[in-house]
């Protein structure tokens, strides 16, 4: 069985993972899922508490807020999503041609990669915003850019580690070339580690993105996004409370969710940790 | 008489470290002008402490590093002059078991995928039926063809690691200290395996060892290094050494038997360091021997042809 | 007069695994006792037991008593043990490269051993750490005393963590697998030093190794560990020329010596069992050519064997 299945036999792997499951149907089945359409406005219902009509109540345009929730969960999953992937990419593949090459690339890359990482993830995330203009595409950049440094060094550091490895040594004595070494030994080595950084960055992103929604960054109104409504709801604080509250319930308990589903990940597939476990 | 398998010809590796903006790069000569024969069939063990050369030579002889001088020949094929393409060929006939079984084979690959691994490499597939048959040769139930590493013992990974040695059926497989991170009961079983594999399959091996007592065991002739020279080739196990620090390495080696207690006069002093070395003989601020000609000159490895020492005053 | 250390019935566990189990043994002034087995076998373990370190591992003896000087270490309070620690019972580490403070200078960490266990100044202490250089044949000991210890080789270090056993001025020695890390000539000098020790100055040593060469060389009485038990104990010279205990006649023979014909090592077949799946009754039978079903069924007692004791049921000739 693989490991992010076994991470699910794990009392809280099981949680986690099924609210993250849970969140992820409804992400992509929603259109089946909601009664109402996001962003058919219907004033005279707004500020509605929550109702037998509407579950979560309505926000200031009298939209339900159970459907904007629910599509809400597409935009942040699929921007944060999205835009670790491509970090992962782009940062394994920066990573792995400086540890594999060494020398002026090594450099290059290195002092690049750290110069952003030497920003707060925020503020290189607005400044990119501010060139790009807002949206989703300039929100995804920026949370690509911003985490590049994280994945570039740690693939980096894996690679410089495994090569010294005597199985890679072994494979060399076989007359193994560098393209078979690279992609049978030292990629999937060092992707476990990377993988189980990018889930818990995922978690990370969405708060980023919930940020720069936050700030009218993000997805632009109609389209609903959790940072988005509870910038708008933070004005509501007193009428209508719900309107932020659940859009953060969701945030928070989704990143909290990735985190305990990465911690079980982790403990599958690290040997030891399993060998402990099973013995 | 038949020409050897393997011929090491001047064979030397210089290494650099340190050097930067405020210090210069010193350098070592890891191994320094070897010349050195393998006959068919032979097993050659090379013994010396830390810092001898044995590990660096080792890889030498299969040129998984590069020589600074000299050359290797393998069945009259040199290899040090070989491109790529046709060195990955000739890898095909000679092949190396190391030392640390736990690090020798990678953690994600099963049993299978490690020993279908010389295969691939060679742009050759393995056939399936094949496999059991190459776990039972090194004493592993073929029950273990999915397991993983770090299901097995450090034994069972070192007999994996000569499963895949001989995968291809080498002629001449290089053994840089199989047994060292070993039981002693382990290490007997494994040498078992090696001995009866080489009967089996008429292989060659270089053995290399710390372990003196070992390698006057399992094999024909002896070579002894220190910081990075051969100071002796002794021609069978049986054979004095000549050389004062063979016969240092001797006495060094405790017999499991009270009665043959020894008072030995250990040696004085310390390895010195491979990048501050002392003209004339490497051994000589711990020879008890020495004198001052051994200060000023470094001895070349002469003497009788069958039994050459490289010393000044040998025994 | 007593034993300087005695062990009896020594039980450890870890957990609710029981490590070690009925170990019994002594080490008298003046002697060197060697304690043998392969990885698993609890030899380290039982040394932390002596020196009463197990909690540190997050061990605890379950049974027997652990006696100093005829005093149960049990019954001592912590700052007894301490204070016997690295005063009269001096411990060497196995390995040299680790077991020295990088930050601080040799002379240092020799000097802080006298002045906390013998109550010297800082100059006393000084002279005694240099003259214990000396000793041990450390040449220019007033420069090694101001060196780092990255400066120096592997040997040079072990030499400075048998200095700081010694500065307590110990009763005992415990060296736990001393050489192990060492070039074989450096080892040489190591336990030619170590048996030096006991002869002039009288101290007890428990020397913990796997290397049955080691042992012929420098031991007086051999004690043989085999998967947290004891299987044989005695004088070294009839143990060696007629071991008691198949484990130990295997060991003996596991090891290539001059004159063995070729073929002739072959190791015990299987391997040491883990101590979560120790096997009933004796635990070698898997591995013993005499295995009988006694022997799978029921743990041997251990029986006097000659000046000695042996666990089996089927003991080979009696010395």
């Amino acid at each position: 069985m693989i490991a992010p299945l076994r991470a699910l036999r794990r009392p809280q792997g099981a949680l986690a993972g099924l609210w993250l499951i849970l969140v992820i149907c409804a992400a992509i089945l929603a259109p089946l899922l909601t009664p109402y359409a996001y962003d058919i406005q219907a004033l005279p219902n707004a500020y509605q508490p929550a109702s037998a009509a509407h579950w979560l109540g309505t926000d200031e345009f009298g939209r339900d807020l159970l459907t904007r929730l629910i599509y809400g969960a597409r935009t942040s999953l699929s921007v944060s999503a999205t835009a670790i992937s491509i970090s992962v990419l782009c940062g394994m593949v920066l990573g792995a041609a400086a540890a594999w090459f060494g020398g002026w690339l090594d450099r290059v890359v290195t002092m690049t990669v750290d110069l952003t990482w030497s920003f707060p993830e925020i503020l290189i995330a607005l400044i990119l915003v501010a060139i790009i203009g807002p949206g989703t595409t300039g929100v995804m950049i920026a949370i690509a850019v911003a985490y590049l440094a994280q994945f570039t060094r740690l693939t980096r550091a894996q690679i410089m580690t495994l090569r010294g490895e005597t199985f890679i040594e072994a494979a060399r004595s076989l007359g193994a070339g560098n393209g078979h070494i690279l992609f049978r030994h030292l990629l999937p080595n060092a992707l476990a580690p990377v993988l189980v950084s990018a889930m818990l960055a995922t978690g990370d992103a969405i708060i980023l993105e919930a940020t720069l929604g936050f700030f009218g960054l993000g997805a632009q109104p109609p389209v609903p996004s959790w940072g988005g409504m509870m910038s708008a709801g933070s004005a509501l604080v007193f009428k209508a409370p719900w309107v932020i509250i659940f859009p953060g319930l969701a945030v928070a308990i989704t990143v909290v969710a990735i985190n305990l589903y990465g911690d079980a990940l982790i403990g599958e597939l690290d040997i030891r940790s399993r060998l402990r476990r099973d013995a | 008489m038949t020409a050897p398998l393997i011929r090491i010809d001047t064979l030397s590796k210089r290494f650099q470290s340190g050097g930067g903006l405020f210090a210069k790069p010193r350098a070592m000569m890891a191994v320094r002008d070897v010349t050195l024969s393998i006959g068919k069939g032979e097993v050659l063990g090379v013994v010396g402490e830390s810092g001898c050369g044995k590990s660096t030579l080792a890889r030498l002889v299969l040129r998984l590093i590069e020589p600074s001088a000299g050359r290797v020949t393998f069945d009259g094929t040199e290899i040090t002059a070989l491109p790529p393409a046709a060195l990955r060929k000739m890898r095909r006939r000679m092949s190396m078991v190391f030392q640390d079984p736990y690090s020798s084979l990678d953690p994600r690959h099963s049993l299978t995928e490690v020993l279908a691994e010389p295969f691939r490499v060679q742009g050759e597939t393995l056939p399936p039926e094949q496999i059991p048959q190459m776990l039972e040769a090194v004493g592993l139930p073929a029950t273990f063809a999915q397991s993983h590493p770090h299901q097995l013992s450090g034994g069972q990974r070192q007999r994996v690691g000569i499963a895949r040695a001989l995968a291809l059926r080498p002629d001449f497989v290089v053994l840089d200290e199989p047994t060292a991170s070993l039981d002693v009961s382990i290490q007997a079983q494994i040498i078992a395996l090696l001995a009866d594999l080489r009967d089996r399959l008429g292989l060659t091996y270089l053995f290399i060892s710390h372990d003196l007592g070992l390698v006057r065991y399992f094999c024909d002739r002896i070579v002894v290094m220190y910081l990075g020279s051969v100071v002796e080739v002794l021609p069978d196990t049986r054979t004095a050494p000549r050389h004062p620090y063979t016969q240092a390495l001797m006495a060094s080696n405790f017999a499991p038997d009270p009665a043959r207690r020894r008072m030995i006069e250990p040696l004085t002093g310390e390895i010195p360091s491979p990048f501050a070395l002392p003209p004339g003989c490497a051994f000589a601020t711990r020879c008890p021997r020495a004198s001052d000609l051994c200060r000023q000159k470094a001895p070349a490895l002469g003497g009788d042809a069958a039994h050459p020492v490289a010393c000044f005053h040998p025994l | 007069m007593s034993a300087l250390l005695d062990l009896d019935g020594v039980g450890v566990s870890i957990g609710r695994l029981a490590l070690l189990e009925g170990i019994s043994l002594t080490v008298e002034r003046g002697q060197v006792l060697g304690l043998v087995g392969e990885s698993g076998s609890g030899k380290s373990l039982t040394a932390m037991a002596a020196m009463g370190l197990l909690p540190l591992i997050g061990g605890r003896v379950t049974q027997g008593s652990v006696r100093f000087d005829g005093q149960d270490m049990a019954a001592m309070t912590e700052a007894q043990r301490r204070a016997l620690r690295g005063g009269r019972i001096g411990f060497v580490t196995q390995n040299p490269m680790t077991a020295l403070d990088p930050v601080q200078r040799i002379g240092e960490q020799v000097d802080v051993v006298s002045r906390l266990h013998l109550g010297l100044d800082r100059k006393a202490a000084r002279a005694r750490t240099l003259d214990l250089l000396t000793q041990l044949r450390i040449p220019e000991a007033a420069v090694v005393a101001e060196a780092w210890p990255h400066q120096l080789s592997g040997g040079m270090k072990q030499r400075i963590v048998i200095a700081m056993a010694l500065a307590g001025d110990p009763d005992l020695i415990i060296a736990d697998e001393p050489t192990t890390a060492l070039d074989v000539t450096v080892q040489a000098q190591i336990i030619q030093i170590l048996g030096n020790l006991v002869r002039e100055k009288g101290v007890a040593l428990l020397l913990i190794t796997h290397d049955m060469g080691v042992v012929a060389q420098v031991c007086d009485r051999v004690a043989v560990l085999y998967a947290g038990r004891l299987a044989e104990e005695g004088p070294v010279r009839p143990l060696f020329a007629a071991p008691a205990h198949p484990y130990t006649a295997a060991l003996i023979g596991c090891i290539p010596q001059d004159g063995m014909a070729k073929g002739s090592l072959t190791g015990i077949p299987g391997a040491v069992p883990s101590a979560r799946a120790f096997p009933p009754g004796c635990r070698f039978h898997p591995r013993c050519a005499r295995a009988s079903d006694l022997c799978r069924s029921a743990p041997p007692p251990i029986t006097p064997q000659g000046d000695g004791r042996v666990a089996c049921h089927h003991p080979g000739a009696a010395r």
